[in-house]
């Protein structure tokens, strides 16, 4: 009862599309890492892809120690695009729906042989800064929002739990500040 | 290198198609939802994280004791535990920054570019940049310092 008082202005707040999509999708990101886990017994994050595939092109000794993993690390990525590409084939597309799926307003969706693309309208100058600092961040804090956010704190590990904190609060602090500072997207 | 079992780059494979169809579904490869939560416009990312944390700690917390070896490698199951020193700190509050600028990560980044983003190829080109930059300086320390102590 108390919830139908205060509640759903509430909730309309923190979540205006609701939570079924973030909800269901995160559950799936999980599933994902488990199947691997499962068949593997790897706990598997998606930031090592970076160094491991640097390991083919650059002779620096610190990729080396990737080079053993470096082929399925290849294989886990291409099947997170595909992933990404059979939702876009789905759900972006409208060829399937869902109460559970709230198909939201950002960005902008273009078509391209009956399939609807999305594009982001974030900078690119954003993207590539963010990325750089993304790129030596992760390497250096040992994970990022998969190995450290999933695997890490799946695994109660307090390394994980301390960097996810770490750069959640971090990332709050420089994505207010850019905003305050007036860019956007 | 050892010879894998024929199941182990399938399974691989589709471990990541379900990772990445996740992430798509729940708009975590655009950048913009990831932003909308960091500007308290949106709070719905706690869920995905959440959502994926519950999976992964129900199966690292009951696999290892149902199960002796993984079935494609023969590996025990661990879990995913990572030594604590300071570059926790140093990196997570970069990694931070540069998320908090691009509301992009690596893993939702390659999930961008199935969706169709290809303007997300310049986080990528970022990420591989500082990949190397990161790598070329820790080896290049550790050279320097191999006589001192065998730094990770």
């Amino acid at each position: 009862m108390v919830t139908e008082l205060f509640a759903p202005a509430l909730y309309e707040t923190l979540f205006p599309v609701g939570i079924s999509r973030y909800a269901v999708g995160g559950l799936l990101v999980g599933l994902g890492a488990v199947v691997i886990y499962l068949g593997t017994g790897i706990p598997a994050g998606a930031s090592t892809f970076l160094e491991s595939t640097l390991s083919y092109v650059s002779d620096q000794p610190r990729f080396q120690q990737y080079v053993s993993s470096r082929d399925w690390r290849v294989i886990f990525t291409l099947g997170i695009i595909a992933g990404a590409a059979v939702y876009a084939l789905t759900f972006q597309s409208g060829l399937v729906s869902s109460g559970l799926y709230e198909p939201g307003t950002t960005g902008e969706l273009y078509e391209v042989g009956g399939i609807t693309l999305w594009l982001t309208e974030v900078q690119p100058w954003r993207l590539f800064l963010g990325g750089i600092l993304v790129g030596i961040g992760t390497r250096i804090g040992k994970g990022c929002t998969s190995g450290h956010g999933v695997c890490g704190v799946g695994s109660a590990s307090k390394t994980s739990i301390v960097g996810v904190i770490t750069f959640l609060i971090v990332a709050i602090g420089t994505a207010q500040v850019v905003m305050a500072l007036g860019v956007s997207p | 290198m050892s010879k894998r079992h024929p199941l182990f780059m399938p399974l691989i494979f589709v471990g990541g198609l379900i990772f990445g169809f996740g992430l798509g579904f729940s708009h975590m490869a655009r950048p913009e939802v990831v932003l909308n939560f960091l500007q308290f416009e949106d709070f719905g990312l706690l869920f995905v994280m959440g959502g994926a944390a519950v999976v992964s700690g129900i199966a690292f917390a009951l696999v290892p004791r149902l199960f002796d070896r993984a079935p494609l490698t023969g590996d025990t199951y661990g879990r995913r535990l990572k030594s604590f020193d300071r570059n926790v700190l140093i990196g997570g509050a970069i990694f931070g920054v540069g998320w908090g600028l691009s509301g992009i990560c690596p893993g939702a980044a390659y999930a961008s570019l199935g969706v169709g983003n290809v303007t997300i190829l310049w986080a990528l080109a970022g990420m591989f940049v500082g990949a190397y930059i990161q790598g070329y300086w820790r080896s290049h320390r550790t050279a320097s310092e191999t006589s001192a102590t065998g730094a990770d």
